[in-house]
């Protein structure tokens, strides 16, 4: 069975803990245990986040996406933003050999997630997916 | 979502509490507590503790707040030390590989004790 939840917050900081509101619960109930569960929450939040500063510029009037699909086998969070299209080559999860700020939202995803893949064949903005198999 | 953020002074400096969510939209509050504090008190302050017990949920903006506060610490010759990592706190400081660079305490008597 597949179960589809959606919402669409503005891409105001302030909707952040909006978004992990919505989705712990689902993550528990698709039966991650917790520790599991706070790390997909902080992923999702981390992209979000990256949407709001880099797609967005800080621009609080638009609007994110955010779609989790939970089927028999996968957990699947699709994050849209009508923004910047990021340069997808570029997008890298950073060496951590080394204290430096920012960077480390790519790197919580890459780290959470079975994938993450960036679709920006849109006109306008990309699409965000990140994958991960339920226990 | 708010964070509180509760300063104390102790002998060897301060021990700031912070509660709540520390994410995008509440981090630049915690900085500015922390500029607070080096302003009002650097000058002879041996330790910046932080109890971080009652931080219900922090991303990677809150971690590069507590590095930038790290090195301020340096820059004046005082020691920062966390104590009482949430769950939270322990799971984002384990992603980011940073539990080894920060002094973390248990508790935060086991941070002052003997300094």
């Amino acid at each position: 069975m597949t179960e589809t939840v959606t919402l669409t917050v503005p891409s105001h900081p302030k909707y952040l803990y909006v978004i992990r509101s919505a989705v712990y619960p689902l993550v528990t109930d698709a039966g991650f245990p917790k520790k599991v569960v706070r790390k997909i929450v902080l992923a999702v939040d981390e992209a979000c986040s990256n949407i709001v500063k880099y797609a967005y510029g800080g621009d609080t009037t638009k609007t994110i996406d955010v779609r989790v699909t939970i089927d028999d086998r996968s957990f699947i969070v699709e994050i849209a933003d009508s923004g910047k299209k990021p340069d997808v080559s570029k997008i890298a999860p950073r060496k951590l050999d080394e204290i430096r700020l920012g960077g480390l939202g790519t790197h919580f995803m890459a780290s959470v997630f079975d994938s993450v893949s960036y679709d920006t064949s849109r006109d306008a903005g990309t699409i965000l997916t990140m994958v991960k198999a339920k226990p | 979502m708010k964070v509180e953020i509760i300063t104390e002074k102790v002998s060897v400096g301060f021990l700031l509490k912070l509660k709540g969510d520390v994410d995008m939209n509440t981090s630049s509050d915690v900085r500015k507590s922390f500029a607070e504090v080096f302003k009002e008190g650097s000058q002879g302050m041996k330790m910046l503790l932080i109890d971080l017990s009652q931080v219900r949920y922090m991303d990677s903006s809150g971690i590069a707040t507590l590095v930038e506060c790290m090195q301020n610490c340096m820059k004046t010759g005082a020691r920062l030390r966390l104590c009482d990592l949430s769950p939270s706190v322990k799971d984002v400081f384990e992603l980011a590989r940073l539990a080894s660079v920060f002094e973390i305490f248990p508790t935060a008597i086991d941070a002052l004790a003997g300094f």
